[in-house]
């Protein structure tokens, strides 16, 4: 009997044991953090810092993430097609012009793909570029300031989807339209869409120097809705693959009449041929109109310039520069491995993942391995180009990322899971079940050569019931897989801003000492910069005031004016004297029709008040700068209009320059 | 006996199981580096910063003639208070100051039980504004006195040959970045 129990005490604890090691992985939430090692592997402890930025697009925010991995903490929200009151962006006459195009300012877009400079194929750090879907946008954000810089509009496109992703050297960032339209856009009847719509193609040239965006050529490929792409690296360097859906050219209930062909394409493109043939004249310039805004970190403003004219090129003027290579069922993802030799294409609706070769693909063009064409451009023939598949991995593929030791990562949105298969052998590896119906996914470095394949990041578009419930509209979320093992580990379970739609992961150690702390005020070439407050004044022309005020701990000069009246246009311009790292001050205006202003150390910003009533009106700091910040705030009295109170600006009652 | 071998079998079979969970190198390393935070824990006067203008106590450290205050300061734990973000006006007494003390004094300041006298002396230096020269001479005119981070009060006074705090003559005004530095050369021992 005593013995019997002692069994049964043993194998108690046995199982005890057994159960805490904890790699259950399929069961959700209660086999967590505390039963494995979870918990320790995503902690980051107080002051110390996470090991990689991974930069998430904000999907319908229109703006991108930074958070830091493994701990999921956000660490800014990097306003770049939406404007953001908090932080002046669109609302203040300095980024303003940020958001300007053809169809004048657009306060919104949709942001989605958002990918980091790189040379010789590994990531630089030097800028993320981030295209806007809904007016097409590709969006530069500089690693420096951690700011939206530049801002390109890509005309003849639609639904700018398949962008923003950038050759090996950074030579050019991508942008491909989704929707094709009318080339050139005019008045005609939607169904006579099949042969006379038509999908561009866009490359915009990155210069090394500066990193100024130029639209260089754009290709009119016919109507299809090309999806996603990827550039070719290493041997494959010199190529662009673009996946293709709606090659039967339907122009309603796509859901049904785009998913009656058995295969779709993965255009394979040139683009250094094309490159080539641009350079020696050819191509068409056509007018076409645009913007390009452009933020100048010296006179803390951006410029709109409106450009008029484009390089078009007619995929049948350069031949031997497009193939299209067939791909089952709606090819989505379209991911090239870190050799350059693998470019998988995920059928959203395939029973199977396709892997071509490059390789294989060069043959077939040598060996003219053609299934006919499309508009003229040759089709290669399917097995030509195969170099396998991975057979019921999963529902709904979608994307792939590569580790760098030879395995890849695809998501399955119907099936919400992560699946981890080997290249060459096309075998299923491991399979982790993501909550709920995975979109993108994300290794640090994994459109590169180099990817740092210790984390995967599977972004989601459904969340249910993972969080504390917050009405109909709950947020979504990421979650973070240890990928350094066979297995993958559920590791963290966070949540994001708008839609985690993708994102671009990079090791903090490239760019933690890059970060500005402070712009030097004596470079500031800001027009309206009061660089002490002995040069404060107000200035009166015609109905404009133009106040050039200061802010230093705690205090504005002047912080009293009067002669203001009722109709005027007053212009706040306001700069920071502070010379010391994050002491921000903020401005606010009572009634003033606007948002904030957040000025950083060295910046001038401006907003406009046009009072309405008379009175006294203050104005205070709105960012709790230092220990006197509740002192820090002023007075503006505005008169009827036609008063003779004359204009008088002060602090502690005398003239701001007195001695 | 019998008992004994099974309870001995039973670790060594707990023991297989978790080391077996194959985490035990992690946890050695985050242990370590847990260790290593501690023991650099430091507030904002730990901060890495070769960007920004100065603070008041990387001015006060470059300075020769404030070796004596900066080690008071340090031994009075005020490193932090002295570079916040403030703003800060710190009346800082030279070497030659806290010389002008009856003997013993400084050394005796700096002994650790000490150390919240010394801190009290240290901060009745410091007023919680911004103050350059220009403001104090408004103040004096103004018949304003200055309130201490102490919780006593300073009189600054405008005579022929200059400002004078407290009776003491300020000899140089520094602006820092956090807020003002202005040399005298006097301790501005507070009244019990």
């Amino acid at each position: 009997m005593k013995t019997i129990f002692k069994s049964l005490l043993a194998i108690t604890v046995l199982s005890l044991v057994l159960s805490s090691c904890g790699n259950g992985g399929s069961e959700k939430g209660s086999q967590g953090a505390l039963s494995s090692s979870a918990a320790e592997k995503v902690y980051v402890a107080p002051g110390e810092h996470d090991e990689f930025y991974a930069f998430v697009s904000g999907g319908f925010s229109g703006q991108l993430a930074v958070y830091g991995l493994p701990s999921g903490r956000l660490f800014k929200v990097i306003p770049v097609f939406s404007v953001d009151a908090e932080k002046a962006y669109g609302f203040n006459e300095e980024t303003k012009p940020m958001l300007n195009t053809s169809h004048g300012f657009i306060p919104w877009d949709d942001s989605h793909h958002p990918d980091i400079s790189q040379t010789a194929g590994e990531l630089d750090g030097r800028y993320v570029f981030i295209n806007g879907n809904n007016t097409p946008r590709i969006a530069k954000i500089d690693l420096t300031t951690f700011e939206t810089t530049e801002i390109i509009e890509i005309p003849n496109s639609a639904g700018n989807h398949s962008s923003s992703f950038v050759t090996e050297n950074t030579e050019y960032v991508v942008a491909g339209t989704r929707f094709s339209v009318p080339y050139p856009q005019k008045d005609m009847p939607i169904d006579e869409y099949k042969g006379n719509f038509k999908g561009a193609l866009t490359f915009i040239a990155v210069d090394p120097k500066d990193g100024a965006m130029d639209i260089k050529f754009q290709i009119m490929m016919p109507g299809f809705n090309y999806d996603l792409s990827h550039p070719g690296r290493g041997d494959s360097h010199g190529w662009f693959f673009f996946t293709t859906y709606n090659t039967e050219e339907a122009n309603s209930l796509l859901e049904v009449n785009a998913s009656q062909n058995d295969k779709d394409f993965i255009a394979a493109i040139n683009w250094k041929k094309i490159e080539e043939y641009v350079n020696n004249g050819g191509g068409t310039k056509a007018p076409a109109k645009y913007a390009h805004n452009v933020y100048d970190e010296e006179t803390h403003a951006a410029t709109t310039t409106m450009k008029d004219e484009i390089v078009i090129v007619n995929p049948s003027d350069v031949p031997g520069a497009i193939y299209f290579m067939p791909t089952p069922k709606s090819p989505h993802g379209c991911d090239v491995d870190p050799s350059g030799e693998y470019i998988v294409g995920s059928g959203k609706l395939a029973a199977e993942l396709t892997i071509h070769s490059f390789s294989k693909m060069i043959k077939a063009i040598d060996e003219k391995k053609f299934d006919g064409d499309a508009y003229g451009i040759p089709i290669l023939q399917y097995e030509a180009t195969l170099a396998g598949s991975v057979k019921q991995p999963g529902l709904g593929p979608l994307h792939t990322e590569f580790d760098g030791k030879g395995n890849a990562y695809t998501t399955f949105f119907i099936s919400s899971e992560v699946v981890k298969w080997k290249l060459g052998t096309w075998e299923v590896i491991d399979r982790k079940p993501t909550y709920y119906s995975v979109g993108h996914l994300m290794i640090p470095g994994g459109n590169s050569r180099k990817p740092f394949g210790k984390y995967v990041l599977a972004m989601n578009k459904i969340t249910k019931d993972r969080y504390i419930p917050t009405g109909p509209e709950v947020t979504q979320s990421a979650q973070l897989y240890d990928i350094s093992g066979d297995k993958m580990e559920l590791l963290l379970d966070f949540p994001t801003i708008g839609e985690p739609h993708y994102a671009a992961g990079i090791p903090a150690s490239i760019l933690e000492a890059n970060s500005k702390k402070i712009f030097k005020l004596e470079e500031s070439k800001h027009k309206y910069v009061t660089k002490s407050e002995a040069e404060a004044k107000v200035v009166r022309d015609g109905n404009e005031v133009h106040i050039y005020m200061t802010m230093i701990r705690s205090h504005f000069a002047p912080d009293n004016i009067e002669g203001v009246q009722v109709g005027d246009k007053v212009y706040f311009h306001v700069t920071n004297l502070e010379q010391d790292y994050d002491v921000p001050h903020g401005i606010a205006m009572i009634g003033a029709n606007t948002s904030e202003l957040l000025i950083m150390p060295g910046q001038t910003e401006t907003f406009i008040w046009e009072p309405k009533q008379i009175g006294v009106w203050p104005f205070y700091c709105t960012d709790f700068c230092s220990a006197l910040h509740q002192e820090m705030q002023g007075y503006v009295r505005v008169s009827p209009k036609g008063s003779n109170v004359p204009l008088t600006y002060t602090l502690d009652g005398d003239a701001v320059d007195a001695e | 006996m019998k008992n004994n071998n099974l309870i001995f079998s039973l670790l060594v079979v707990i023991a297989i199981f978790i080391t077996s969970c194959g985490n035990g190198n992690k946890k050695q390393e985050v242990s370590e580096k847990q260790t290593e935070t501690s023991s650099d824990a430091q507030g904002q006067s730990g901060v890495v910063d070769d960007v920004s203008a100065a603070n008041a106590l990387q001015v006060a450290k470059s300075i020769d003639d404030f070796s004596t205050l900066v080690a008071a300061i340090e031994a009075a734990g005020v490193e932090d208070a002295v570079v916040n973000v403030g703003p800060l006006t710190i009346f800082a007494p030279i070497n030659a100051a806290f010389d002008k003390l009856p003997e013993g004094t400084v050394s005796s300041l700096l002994l650790p039980e000490n150390k919240a006298k010394l801190a009290f002396i240290l901060i009745n230096h410091v007023a919680p504004a911004n103050y350059p020269d220009t403001q104090l001479a408004k103040e004096a005119k103004k018949g304003r006195k200055l309130y201490m981070a102490s919780g006593k009060y300073l009189i600054v006074e405008q005579k022929e040959d200059g400002l004078y705090v407290g009776g003491t003559k300020i000899l140089k005004t520094v602006q820092v970045s956090n807020g003002w530095i202005h040399v005298i050369d006097n301790v501005l021992v507070p009244e019990e």
